[in-house]
């Protein structure tokens, strides 16, 4: 049986983000990487780039070519790990092999969730937009004369939708909720968004859904019906928990983990959208299923792993997204008073309560949000800083002297 | 490492570093000719709140939280401790100005990537311009500690 110091089940940014923490304290313990999808990883929000034509595959790779070999780890890639014996410290994969570890990471990521749609099995042409082979085969789908059909408005059918729009016939898109972008936009922001989606071609359907599917047909709840040639579903995700909760470790809606990202069970940890973090701006465990979160959360699990004393801290949510040259900007929770701008092109609305910034919603505001977004992430009270003067253009000089000494006048 | 920081009572908000800048990465060997009747886009950005004035550019933070939160891994901390941003491998979504507290990653004016200071290092001025010619000594490039 193969023994490794460190082994890592999932491939994507927790993983990367894992051995780059396990590094910075421990340069030799051998890493084993078990990875499902049959490549190195890749920026997983870049494939609807990808079907734009503003990537490729190459330049997907989150990581240098030489990075596995550079940090000494194993991968064992195509591959699905099945089982986590916790008493053993053992791992089996799919094709009988056991592997030993010492230390364990968990960081299998979400996998696409559609409910049960009746008559789904006669839609000739269907795809999800969550991996490289996703966007592939969509690829390869892809004609002039085809129409699409996308459920879920959300962020992973919409940049869908941006990445195909000039490529097909026409696109039409339904969802349960009655806008667009529901988990991180308000009405104000959505209906901004929606125009623009639709200036490029977008036909929605809101609080609408598929009834019955008939071939290239869907019946919507409404009465309406749909005419469609490719159907991409992108309803929801859920985070792959079954190896920890099989194995009898803590699950809620995530894998349960601490600060440090450990597990309840020994020498077992989790990061990445398959667990849950502390969402500072709700006060809330939650799953926060973000690239950046991925990231944050696999290099505190990966320092710990190998004895170092990382903490995960200020998580929250926070996503910044374009379509067609409109960028969204979005954090925290939407509650407390509300300041707000709105021009033509551009909206800001500033969620503050209790002396805090509690959230934020920017639209073609990008410059300095950073600052809104420290002041969300570290809590500070709005009264020791003037946010007269934030709310209106965020700046240093709306902090203290001694804040502007110690952030640009010391090694940071 | 050696980084720019930041004299904030010497500086006069001339903005002279900004123009220095712009100037620093056009590829264009003359200053006029680089900089007369267009905008410019620079990567530091100087501040003026009544008296208070001073430049904001790159940290190059000890642990960049652009870096980190990077969806396509087009920024990286080079063992020189610089942090560098791949404009061919940024699909421009700009997470990185969304989480950068100083406001120092800034989108292009073209749109499609992120802009930051690199310390001169990718043009051809060999050490950061801006400091080269701050007229008052409001921007040093030199090693410090960090606050205690």
């Amino acid at each position: 049986m193969k023994k490794y110091t460190y082994v890592i089940i999932g491939g994507s940014i927790a993983a990367v983000a894992a051995i780059e923490g396990i590094r910075s304290e421990d340069k030799k313990g051998d890493i084993l990487v078990i990875g499902e999808e049959p490549c190195r990883a890749y920026g997983r929000p870049l494939i609807s780039y990808y079907l734009l034509g503003e990537t490729d595959l190459a330049r997907m790779d989150y990581r240098p070519e030489t990075f596995y070999e550079e940090n000494g780890v194993a991968l064992r890639l195509g591959v699905r790990a099945e089982k986590i014996d916790p008493a053993k410290k053992t791992v089996t994969l799919a094709d009988g092999e056991k592997i030993d570890y010492e230390k364990l990471l968990v960081a299998t990521g979400s996998r696409p969730f559609d409910p049960p749609m009746e008559g789904i099995e006669s839609v000739k042409e269907r795809f999800r937009f969550m991996t490289k082979a996703d966007a592939l085969a969509l690829d390869k789908a892809l004609s002039p004369e085809k129409r699409v059909l996308i459920m879920g408005a959300g962020l992973i059918g919409l940049k869908c939708f941006e990445g195909i729009a000039s490529r097909v016939k026409s696109v039409a898109i339904a969802d349960l909720a009655g806008r667009i972008l529901p988990s991180i936009l308000d009405e104000t922001g959505a209906t901004m968004v929606q125009r623009t989606l639709e200036e490029h071609g977008a036909t929605f359907y809101l609080s609408d859904s598929v009834s019955r599917f008939e071939g290239g047909t869907a019946r919507l709840k409404s009465g309406k019906s749909l005419d469609f040639d490719i159907l991409v579903t992108a309803i929801g995700v859920r985070p792959n928990t079954e190896l920890i909760k099989e194995a009898g470790g803590e699950v809620n809606r995530g894998i349960a983990v601490d600060e440090c990202g450990r597990t309840s069970l020994p020498d077992i940890f989790a990061a990445g959208d398959c667990a849950e973090s502390f969402d500072v701006a709700s006060g809330t465990k939650k799953v926060l299923a973000l690239l950046p979160n991925a990231s944050m959360q696999g290099r505190v699990a990966g320092a710990n792993m190998a004895g170092g004393k990382a903490k995960l801290e200020n998580a929250l949510p926070f996503n910044s997204i374009g379509f067609f040259g409109t960028h969204v900007m979005t954090a925290g929770v939407y509650e407390g008073e509300i300041y707000r701008e709105k021009t033509e092109r551009t909206y800001k609305a500033l969620f503050t309560k209790d002396d805090l910034l509690k959230g934020f919603i920017l639209i073609n505001l990008p410059e300095r949000a950073g600052i809104y977004l420290k002041l969300l992430k570290e809590h500070i009270p709005l009264s020791k800083v003037d946010f007269e003067a934030l709310k209106t253009s965020p700046a240093w000089s709306a902090f203290s002297p001694e804040a502007r000494e110690r952030n640009f006048a010391r090694e940071i | 490492m050696k980084r720019i920081y930041v004299n904030e009572k010497w500086c006069l908000g001339c903005h002279l570093c900004e123009y220095q800048c712009a100037y620093a990465n056009s590829g264009i060997a003359d200053m006029v000719r680089a900089l007369k009747g267009k905008a410019i886009h620079p990567r530091v950005r100087v501040e003026d709140a009544g008296d208070v004035h001073f430049a904001v550019n790159c940290r190059h933070c000890t642990d960049p939280v652009c870096v980190q939160s990077c969806i396509s891994g087009a920024l990286t901390k080079g063992k020189d401790g610089i942090v560098r941003i791949d404009r061919q491998k940024c699909v421009g979504c700009f997470t990185c100005v969304l989480v950068c507290p100083y406001g120092a990653v800034l989108p292009s004016p073209e749109g499609h990537a992120a802009m930051k200071c690199q310390l001169c290092t990718d043009n051809t001025m060999g050490e950061p311009n801006c400091v080269k010619h701050c007229p008052n000594g409001a921007i040093v490039y030199e090693v410090r500690e960090a606050a205690q």
